[in-house]
């Protein structure tokens, strides 16, 4: 097992959070919470990765070999399926952003300031 | 017990049915059905409290799927009295949001329903679930629903903006979440809380587990609002419409510090068990820092719903605290007020919300006078603010006794003092808010800050109504009732006490759990002492003389030396300052938030 995936996971949590704290674009803001969230991926399949394995479909297989945690992959679908939730959501309410404020940057959206 | 896992399908089911439907569904048939479900999982969820009561837990693998040799690979319902109990109370106040919401919108089709249902299963089953993945989803399903709930009146500024930051700070809590469990998953194969506690055994907490508890603690702490990660809280708070912060702030909030809690005493109680002292101090800086941050916060607002989410996130600092001290008896008091914090909480987010619907503006100054033509609701305020500062003797003051005690035991002698002070500017804004609702005070503001944003909701609608629908003003007033007597039930508070021992034994849950034993070390019941009285019964005269101040003050500032007003004044603008509603600040402090805990972690819990 490698270390690079997890390498990987943690620099791509760290500059998506980056790009969130930077941002001057609401759209830019959530493409950068998917890639926080892209780095769970790589967590969860790297953590199921073994070596030399297959993918975990035995269905027609007599012979089992070597396979993958097929488990970390389930996991990682409905992970998908929770960004995909969540970054419609969240872009439905970046167009209502701009119409509501007439900008997408998060420094015009005033309303709540304290 | 075969209903285990009702209380999340039915809702679930009747959601989608109230989408499909609503096309054709008329009103009256979607508050009925969302109303008769909200009361159906109160019943079910009873059950399984009565059930699960007098020391009977039991697990429900979902399809049949039990461990084999003690190894659980299906996926449980891990059902012990407080899980059944939270959910019990949360299905309450669910009910109660629905009952309110026939009168206090004018128009609603059934997606609010059927959002407000969706809502009601992800609570239940986070509440129930013994699956740590599950968990993460539930929470997940929680914060979508609750997103799309901010922003229900998406024609406005501040739901939108207030549903953007809740969305994005809460997502990346998940996504915290989501790592952290990676972690476990990768170290013990497991992902069963039990099985993972099991495996994990008491062997001692090297980096990774530090890492996924870092991570895993500081997600959920997220959705609880520890400062510096709360900053979401008041802008979603804020902008959603009454019935939603009614369950914002009583319930779902709540969960946070319910899973921190559940996964310290499932998973990490055996690594940690030879750094329990450091852990105790880490969590309660959160709390401590929490709970004042919230107190001074609440007090300075005038936009009554923010005013409202900050007492909020003052009263998390105690929750905090209180699961922070690591014993069963600070869980305990933990378990009460929450309790009684919610009731109140949601008695006052109701009551917001009647003020907002007659008068159009929820801002404190523009109110002035106002509350004579509401008597009703004016008395039921100040109640309100009364039992947020601990009153002796409702739900809250038991709670409070119990948390000044674990203190003591645990070695904090300061800490009920913090607890005071909370209560104290809590309770005291409510009562200044009362006041000023009677024409107390000054009807100008000595700064202009907040007074659109409070005037901005429900701009579409010009005039203020004449009528008030009395059932508007009956939810609240029950739901302070229940604040009022459920901890003067007799056993309901050394109830409590003894489930919150067994929540605590970590080998008793891996025992019944996995293997279906179930035996509890004795749990013990404590009693209110002396000093309780005199802490709570000065909390409450604080609150009043705090209150007193924020009214009649004023001319009291000239007569003060500068230099003593002059820092107080710079430090509270220093405070309200941060609080921008710009995302990417939001999301800076969580990144030092959740450092501040990884570092603090692996530095001292090694």
């Amino acid at each position: 097992m490698s270390f690079l995936p997890f390498a990987v996971a943690a620099w791509l949590f760290v500059i998506g959070l980056y790009g969130i704290v930077s941002s001057n674009n609401l759209v830019r803001t959530i493409i950068s919470l998917t890639v926080v969230q892209s780095s769970t991926y790589l967590v969860l399949l790297g953590v199921g990765y073994v070596s030399g394995g297959k993918g975990a479909i035995f269905a027609d297989i007599t012979q089992v070999s070597k396979a993958v945690d097929p488990v970390v992959q389930v996991l990682v679908l409905t992970d998908i399926v929770i960004e995909a939730t969540v970054t419609g959501l969240l872009l439905a309410l970046a167009v209502q952003a701009h119409k509501r404020f007439g900008s997408l940057d998060p420094h015009d959206l005033r309303a709540l300031r304290d | 017990m075969h209903i285990a896992a009702l209380p999340v399908f039915i809702p679930l089911l009747a959601a989608a049915m109230l989408v499909a439907f609503r096309h054709w569904a008329p009103r009256v048939l979607n508050d009925a059905v969302a109303t008769g479900v909200g009361a159906a999982v109160v019943v079910l969820c009873a059950l399984l409290l009565a059930h699960t009561a007098h020391g009977r837990p039991f697990a429900y693998w979902m399809g049949g799927w039990r461990p084999s040799h003690s190894v659980a690979i299906g996926i449980s319902l891990s059902i012990d009295p407080i899980g059944a109990g939270l959910a019990t109370y949360m299905a309450v106040l669910v009910t109660a949001a629905l009952i309110y919401s026939w009168r206090y919108f004018d128009a609603v089709d059934g997606l609010y329903h059927a959002l407000m249902l969706v809502f009601l299963a992800a609570m239940a089953g986070f509440s129930l679930t013994g699956d740590l993945f599950n968990l993460a989803v539930f929470f997940e399903l929680m914060g979508a629903v609750a997103y799309a709930l901010t922003a229900y009146k998406i024609e406005e500024k501040g739901p939108i903006q207030g549903g953007i930051n809740f969305a994005i700070s809460n997502s990346v809590g998940a996504y915290a979440i989501f790592t952290g469990i990676a972690l476990l998953y990768a170290r013990t194969g497991a992902l069963n809380m039990a099985q993972i506690g099991a495996t994990l055994g008491h062997h001692h907490a090297d980096p990774l587990v530090l890492v996924a508890m870092s991570l895993l603690f500081i997600g959920f702490l997220t959705k609880a609002a520890a400062v510096p990660v709360h900053f979401w809280l008041a802008d979603a708070h804020a902008v959603a419409p009454a019935p939603v912060s009614v369950l914002f702030s009583g319930v779902m909030v709540e969960l946070g510090i319910y899973a921190v809690a559940r996964l310290y005493w499932t998973i990490f109680a055996g690594p940690l068990g030879p750094h329990v002292e450091e852990l105790r101090a880490i969590l309660i800086a959160f709390g401590t820092l929490t709970a004042l941050w919230g107190a001074v916060m609440c007090f300075s607002q005038r936009h009554l719903k923010r005013l409202l989410a900050f007492s909020t996130i003052s009263h998390v600092g105690m929750f905090v605290c209180g699961i922070g001290l690591l014993s069963a008896k600070g869980l305990a008091g933990v378990a009460v007020y929450v309790i009684g914090h919610g009731f109140t909480k949601a008695a006052l987010f109701m009551l917001s919300g009647v003020l907002l619907h007659r008068f159009r503006t929820i801002d404190e100054f523009d109110l002035h006078g106002k509350g004579r033509e509401l008597p009703w609701a004016v008395v039921l305020f100040a109640v309100g603010g009364l039992l947020l500062s601990a009153i002796p003797v409702a739900t809250l003051f038991f709670g409070k006794s119990l948390l000044d005690g674990a203190a003591l035991d645990g070695g904090y002698p300061w800490l009920p003092a913090i607890f005071v002070i909370s209560s104290m500017f809590t309770g005291g804004a409510v009562l200044r808010v009362s006041g000023r609702l009677l024409g107390w005070g000054p009807s100008q503001p000595a700064d202009e800050r907040q007074a659109a944003a409070a005037r901005e909701e429900e701009a579409e609608e010009e005039a203020p109504r004449e009528y008030t629908p009395p059932l508007m003003l009956l939810v609240p007033a029950v739901l302070l009732l229940g604040a009022i007597v459920i901890g003067l039930i007799p056993g309901a508070v050394p109830g409590i006490e003894i489930a919150a021992g067994h929540f605590h034994d970590h080998t008793a849950y891996i025992n019944w759990v996995l293997h279906g034993h179930v035996h509890f070390a004795p749990a013990s019941t404590s009693h209110v002492e002396g000093f309780d009285y005199a802490y709570a019964g000065g909390a409450t005269l604080g609150a009043i003389a705090l209150a007193a101040l924020g009214l009649f003050g004023r001319p009291l500032k000239r007569h003060l030396p500068h230099l003593l007003l002059q820092p107080v004044v710079v430090a509270v603008g220093g405070l309200r300052e941060l609080h921008s509603g710009h995302i990417g600040d939001y999301i800076a402090w969580w990144t030092a938030g959740a450092a501040a805990l990884g570092g603090a972690s692996l530095i001292f819990l090694r």
